[in-house]
């Protein structure tokens, strides 16, 4: 008896054909990504399709604001570039405020978009909205691909502008027949073409010298670290300089952690809500040079008076911050942490004696600080954070009191571990950030900072912390205001409160546990240690919500548009009528 | 300072090599729109190249706003370079066309002044002839003023083109 013979299944192997969205997907896999933070629709769905099988792990947001702040922190915490994936119209638009809150703050993200197909373009499609257009003021740079064999070198391209020079979002818009359509390209590995695009390089010898000269006979230096000693890990760098020259360091708001806070030299952050020592340095410099800040108008207030017997000098990757808005001495172009570490070499240590006794001067006089006489503060909570985890959490925050107090008593050493929305400003940024930042660095405490009104922008996400079981901790810090509104409102418009009271928020315990996450509450000054204790040290995700008193004050504070010298570092008495303030928002 | 030094002194000419894309001129655009500043002209035409282009962009406005301009024009990865240029070492030329009604009355002195100044008489009808006109744009001025007594029904200029002068790109 035969046995009828098998039909032959191993033909001989060719290479599979791939489809637009397939070679998309093998060009990231390609690039090293892990994770893309995506919502599906219509004209995404080839791409969602060769997501599967991939190695990169695709995490299904609920809101695409949210998807993009994930791929956002994801990018803060690493380094590596952040991609979000998103449908075309209402998905597309709705990643606007996550694009525009990472070029803020130069962040690297890609952003690809589905799109309708090409014959429909400029035709009112279902879902269409264009993308490319509406993008173009808040992106570093955008494609709207319409060739198919065009992907790879895209892909490429996105993936070195983002991320080199002064880094910031691409958006990459796919429409659904390109992405579909085979590709026939030879290789996933182009060559780039963007003549145009200009990196700069190390400086020059002579550069650094001229530079490092100006330095010379300064007796009252200050250093003002930004989010570009941040990006480009200038932190040791800033550390060797410092100490070099003797000179004192103050951050920006971004700054934080590229110069390890907790350090004697260290004055905390300067400007609006700055520390007053910091402010004072400020005002009484004769050199202060900028290593990556941009001399952003939280800083300078009103520039006519910023630092006006200073000499002015500045560390810059971007050629176009230079005489933006400070008018420099001497300016250096380049990477911060290039800058400095050639820097070193050429400059001679400072005698800073008398300043830095100064300086202490002030701290004592003006130490950061707060009482529990009203309450339980916000400030008392967020120290209770720091000290609970010992000040190594990686910590987000949304925009407002929250944040200027997580920057006041939220004391970081470590680049990389604090990130807010600085630049823009954008409410609800914080806890999808963390989200990001955990996926990023999964062995690492994430504490999200959030105030009661920007969580509520974005609180859906803990449906995506839950289904990921990412221990990610979600402190809400409930004044149930919109406060820094109200506190200006209070100062600067006869507390006539408008549009401020969040009346109607929920219980956040609840709402946390009816998404099956861990809540923990604190709202009295005695029991804050113990809760705060067992909840960073919870496994799993967990939200706990502080209840604050309702009415307090982010202090020092310099009303905006006016300068250093107009520092209200104690709350002014009731019967003080304050100017309203003229400076930008 | 008169009026038209003045003017001459706000006036900006930058001249971009960008590349052949779509979305481009947008991208530009907004760099200038975002700051408020007005462009006069702007002529984007081929270069050598096919994948490049030319554009010629005239603007008025302050100098340190202007500056930032150029950086941030620079900064465009679709732009190769932006720079403004010193009309001592660059050579400018714009075109008109300029329709002038013609009366029989009127004609022979149209003609009489479109000689003077170079230009071509492009069209023929009853009553109106097009004249066009190259030239710096000072010349063009001059002509449009004199023409404007005669009646002038529409115009069109291209506004400026610019070219560097000897080993000097543009």
């Amino acid at each position: 008896m035969t046995t009828p013979e098998k039909p032959k299944t191993e033909a001989p192997k060719e290479p599979k054909k791939m489809n637009g969205a397939e070679a998309l997907i093998r060009c990231l896999e390609n690039f090293g990504v892990e994770y893309i933070f995506g919502l599906s629709g219509g004209a995404a769905i080839p791409i969602f399709d060769a997501l599967v099988g991939s190695k990169i792990k695709l995490i299904l947001v609920r809101h695409e604001q949210g998807g993009t702040h994930m791929a956002d922190g994801y990018a803060r915490a690493t380094g590596k570039p952040g991609v979000a994936l998103v449908t075309s119209g209402p998905g597309a638009t709705n990643t606007v405020t996550g694009i525009m809150t990472s070029h803020m703050d130069s962040v690297p993200i890609i952003v690809l978009t589905g799109q309708t197909i090409t014959a429909m373009l400029g035709k009112d499609a279902f879902q269409e909205a264009d993308i490319f257009g509406v993008t173009m003021p808040v992106v570093k740079h955008s494609y709207l691909v319409k060739k198919t064999n065009d992907i790879p070198r895209v892909i490429k391209e996105a993936w070195h502008i983002c991320q080199t020079g002064r880094p910031g979002p691409v958006l990459v818009d796919l429409p659904k027949d390109i992405t579909s359509a085979p590709f026939t390209g030879d290789t996933l590995d182009p060559e780039m073409d963007i003549p145009g695009y200009k990196v700069p390089g190390k400086p020059s010898k002579k550069d650094l010298i001229k530079f490092a000269n100006a330095f010379k006979g300064s007796k009252k230096p200050l250093l003002l670290i930004g989010h570009g000693a941040v990006i480009s890990h200038a932190g040791k760098a800033v550390k060797r300089l410092a100490e070099k020259l003797h000179a004192p360091v103050t951050n920006t708001l971004l700054g934080k952690g590229a110069f390890a806070e907790t350090h004697p030299l260290s004055l905390g952050m300067l400007g609006m809500h700055g520390t007053a020592y910091a402010n004072k340095a400020v005002i009484n410099c004769d050199l202060i040079c900028s290593i990556g800040s941009r001399w952003d108008d939280r800083i300078n207030g009103n520039n006519a008076e910023f630092c006006v017997n200073a000499k002015k000098l500045h560390i810059e990757v971007d050629p176009a911050e230079i005489n933006k808005i400070v008018k420099p001495d001497a300016y250096i172009i380049g990477s911060a942490r290039e800058v400095v570490e050639e820097l070193i070499d050429y400059v001679e240590p400072l005698d800073t004696k008398e300043w830095i006794e100064e300086l202490a001067y002030y701290r004592k006089q003006w130490p950061l600080k707060y009482s529990h006489d009203k309450g339980l503060t916000a400030q008392y909570v967020i120290h209770e954070c720091y000290k609970v985890t010992q000040g190594k959490a990686i910590v987000t925050t949304d925009v407002g009191q929250h944040q200027m107090w997580a920057a006041q008593f939220y004391l970081t050493d470590y680049c990389d571990n604090w990130i807010t929305s600085g630049g823009a400003g954008t409410m609800g940024f914080g806890f999808p950030a963390a989200i990001g930042a955990q996926f990023g660095r999964p062995k690492d405490l994430v504490v999200a900072i959030v105030g009661d009104g920007g969580f509520q922008m974005t609180l859906y996400e803990l449906a995506t912390v839950f289904v990921n079981k990412l221990p990610v901790k979600v402190l809400i810090i409930d004044n149930k205001y919109l406060g820094m509104v109200r506190q200006w409102q209070e100062l600067f418009f006869d507390n006539r409160l408008s549009g401020v009271d969040l009346e109607g928020n929920p219980n956040f315990v609840k709402l946390a546990e009816s998404y099956g996450i861990k809540g923990f509450h604190i709202h009295k000054v005695e029991h804050c240690h113990d809760v705060m204790t067992e909840a960073m040290n919870y496994p799993g995700p967990a939200v706990i919500w502080a209840e604050v008193i309702k009415e307090d004050n982010v202090f020092p504070m310099i009303p905006a548009g006016k300068s250093a010298y107009h520092m209200i570092i104690e709350p002014p008495p009731q019967t003080q009528k304050l100017e309203k303030p003229t400076g930008s928002t | 300072m008169t009026d038209s030094t003045q003017k001459s002194k706000d006036t900006h000419i930058l001249s971009m090599l960008v590349a052949n894309k779509p979305g481009v001129l947008v991208r530009v655009a907004l760099v200038f729109a975002r700051r408020g500043f007005n462009i006069d002209s702007l002529v984007v035409s081929a270069s050598i190249n096919p994948k490049y282009s030319r554009m010629t962009i005239t603007a008025k406005g302050d100098l340190a706003t202007l500056d930032q301009i150029i950086k941030n024009l620079n900064k465009l990865v679709d732009v190769l370079h932006a720079s403004e240029h010193d009309p001592t070492h660059s050579i400018d030329h714009e075109l008109a066309l300029i329709k002038v009604k013609a009366t029989p009355a009127s004609k022979t002195a149209v003609v009489k002044h479109s000689k003077k100044y170079h230009a071509k008489i492009v069209d023929v009808t009853d009553n109106a002839l097009i004249i066009a006109q190259s030239g710096v744009t000072e010349e063009l001025d001059e002509f449009e003023n004199l023409m404007r007594k005669y009646g002038v029904i529409e115009m069109v200029r291209s506004g400026k083109l610019l070219m560097a002068q000897g080993k000097e790109a543009t």
